[in-house]
């Protein structure tokens, strides 16, 4: 098995953060790679690191075959880029974006100008391809700039949250896109908040928080690695959710969650459910739902962390803001 | 979607470039001047910014100021035209910064280094496209200047000279811009940052008024020191002739000297912030 990302040990500070704190990941060739965590976690600073924009403190990395550090140049003819802010120049329309790529990238005008076409229209924006990209809508901003970094027909994507700030639709289509890219066999390394985004998208995944890797596996192992399964309850009355809690609490052992008058807990051994049903009967509790399902990769997160992603997220997003504007 | 040619179906060339050549890194920095002035196009605005406010800067010095300073409209020309010429040249150094900020912020300065292109082929690229509005904006103040009645009592030559002198200092004070461009969070700072210290240089100088034997003796010395007042005076002197500025070699020298120091502070600087930032 061949990989097209590898990462051993990765360690960046800036100041007093230490943002990458030993991260180890791999990414097998032609396969979709999903970083998930929480914003402020390290995403950004790793996907930096492997696209060659700023080189580790510690650790080393090769990026098809070749170190990002000694051989950034190569590296540089093998990658594309697509940053979590759409890097188009918002004063060129469309077609002046992708034809100042191809043009960096070594292409004849003419060469240049086809390719622009070709991708234009393979993304949607050939109607828009005369307008200056500061008019365009949030969704064909992402297009053009994925666009941009497919001009050199790279053999390894990086997409530093692509979708964040989208639409649901605008989502939906950019995730075709992305699932259409790994048929041509490219190796696609994707960072996101969106846990459903990773479940979606990715052969494997792995899980950072402050800087490390805290879990990988393919979506299906992780959800099974954490709790396997989750029971969820809500009483017909909104006030038995405490007498709920509390039963669920006792039978499975662990600390149910209760949110909107639906209580939820992990649940490793099915067999509690008969109990479970036949202590809220005792107890005089009317269910009005009850269930059981696999953890979704949400849970997985709050059973790794200790926390939920977004919330998390809102904490970290002044901290994030003010270390990018190196303030 | 079209499914039909997409990434990766090209054979990739075994053997990689290990480096970038110079004849790549001239072309580089070629295509992004290229990049910079054809935003012009679709930003008629900055054209007005290069263009419009010079002319009314020299239409408002040359009627509300020339007679009020004494003597004409006329006698008042030789005088403001050069100093307005290097005004706008110490202002016009600003869309560096702002650019260069713009493109930080925007995400396109990561987009253009994940490229295999010339490391330097960015920030040159760049600062390529601003001596060409430079130049341009030069042009337009000497033949708004000539429409009014400014004459280039020298020659060719010197008035080549002049230019050259300009686009030189302009390009070593350029780093500032650069620095501020680095160093502040946002656009508009980088203009609010450029006004707030452009504008006092350029007045307490000899752009516009002599330096007057009245003034208390601190800003006398202030202003006889600006490397603004050495631009002008060495500006004027090869555009009309000695005013009574002093040697013109001597002015121009002068004022080089301090651009040399200038880019020698903000250099570094600038690499570090550049080094923080990214």
């Amino acid at each position: 098995m061949t990989f097209a990302i590898e990462a051993e040990g990765l360690v960046k500070h800036f100041g007093e953060t230490r943002a990458l704190n030993g991260v180890d990941l791999t990414a097998r060739t032609g396969s979709v790679l999903g970083v998930l965590g929480p914003n402020g976690a390290g995403k950004t600073t790793s996907v930096r690191v492997l696209a060659t924009l700023i080189q580790p403190d510690e650790g080393q990395a090769r990026v098809g075959g070749y170190d990002v550090v000694k051989d950034a140049h190569r590296v540089r003819q093998l990658i594309g880029l697509t940053g979590q802010y759409a890097g188009v120049d918002e004063m060129l329309t469309g077609t002046e974006n992708l034809v100042l790529i191809g043009r960096l990238l070594g292409l004849r005008r003419a060469q240049a100008r086809s390719r622009a076409a070709e991708l234009l229209e393979r993304f949607e924006l050939t109607d828009a391809r005369d307008r200056a990209a500061k008019t365009y809508s949030g969704g064909m901003r992402r297009r053009l700039d994925l666009a941009a970094s497919l001009v050199g027909r790279p053999q390894i994507l990086f997409l530093d949250e692509p979708t964040t700030g989208l639409d649901p639709r605008s989502r939906g289509g950019l995730w075709d896109i992305v699932r259409g890219l790994t048929d041509d066999g490219v190796t696609v390394l994707l960072t996101t908040q969106y846990l459903e985004e990773a479940d979606q998208l990715a052969d494997d995944i792995v899980v950072i928080d402050h800087g490390r890797v805290i879990a990988r596996g393919t979506p299906d192992q992780l959800k099974t690695q954490a709790g396997g399964q989750m029971l969820e309850v809500r009483p017909v009355t909104a006030a038995d959710h405490v007498t709920v809690a509390r039963i669920v609490g006792e039978l499975t052992g662990a600390q149910p969650e209760v949110r909107d008058g639906l209580v939820s807990a992990p649940l490793s051994d099915p067999a509690v459910m008969p109990a479970v049903v036949r202590r809220l009967d005792e107890a005089g509790v009317t269910v009005g739902e009850l269930s059981l399902r696999k953890s979704s990769l949400d849970e997985v997160f709050f059973a790794l962390t200790g926390h939920h992603a977004e919330e998390q997220q809102e904490a970290e997003d002044a901290q994030a803001e003010s270390v990018k504007a190196g303030v | 979607m079209t499914t039909a040619t997409t990434a990766a179906t090209r054979p990739v060339p075994l053997s990689l470039d290990g480096r970038v050549s110079p004849g790549t890194t001239v072309r580089n920095v070629l295509t992004l001047a290229w990049r910079n002035l054809v935003q012009i196009k679709h930003n008629p605005m900055e054209l007005i910014d290069l263009s419009i406010q010079p002319i009314m800067f020299v239409l408002l010095f040359a009627y509300v100021f020339g007679p009020a300073i004494g003597g004409t409209v006329q006698d008042y020309l030789p005088i403001v035209i050069p100093g307005i010429i290097a005004q706008n040249a110490l202002f016009a150094t600003m869309t560096t910064g702002f650019g260069l900020n713009v493109d930080v912020t925007k995400g396109v300065f990561d987009r253009l280094r994940s490229l295999p292109i010339s490391r330097i082929a960015p920030l040159s690229g760049r600062m390529l496209a601003d001596t060409v509005k430079q130049v341009w904006s030069m042009a337009v103040l000497l033949v708004i200047g000539f429409a009014i009645g400014f004459r280039v009592e020298t020659g060719p030559l010197h008035l080549l000279a002049a230019l050259a002198l300009l686009l030189a200092f302009t390009a070593l004070f350029a780093w500032a811009s650069v620095y501020i461009g680095l160093a502040v969070s946002e656009p508009e700072k980088v203009q609010i940052f450029g006004f707030t210290i452009i504008f006092p240089i350029t007045f307490l100088s000899s752009a516009f008024v002599p330096i007057s034997p009245r003034a208390p003796e601190v800003l006398q010395f202030v202003m006889r020191n600006n490397p603004m007042t050495h631009l002008v005076e060495a500006v004027r002197g090869l555009l009309v002739g000695d005013q009574g500025g002093g040697p013109v070699a001597e002015h121009a020298a002068i004022s080089l000297g301090w651009g040399v120091l200038m880019a020698a502070i903000f250099i570094p600087l600038s690499m570090r912030a550049f080094k923080r930032r990214i």
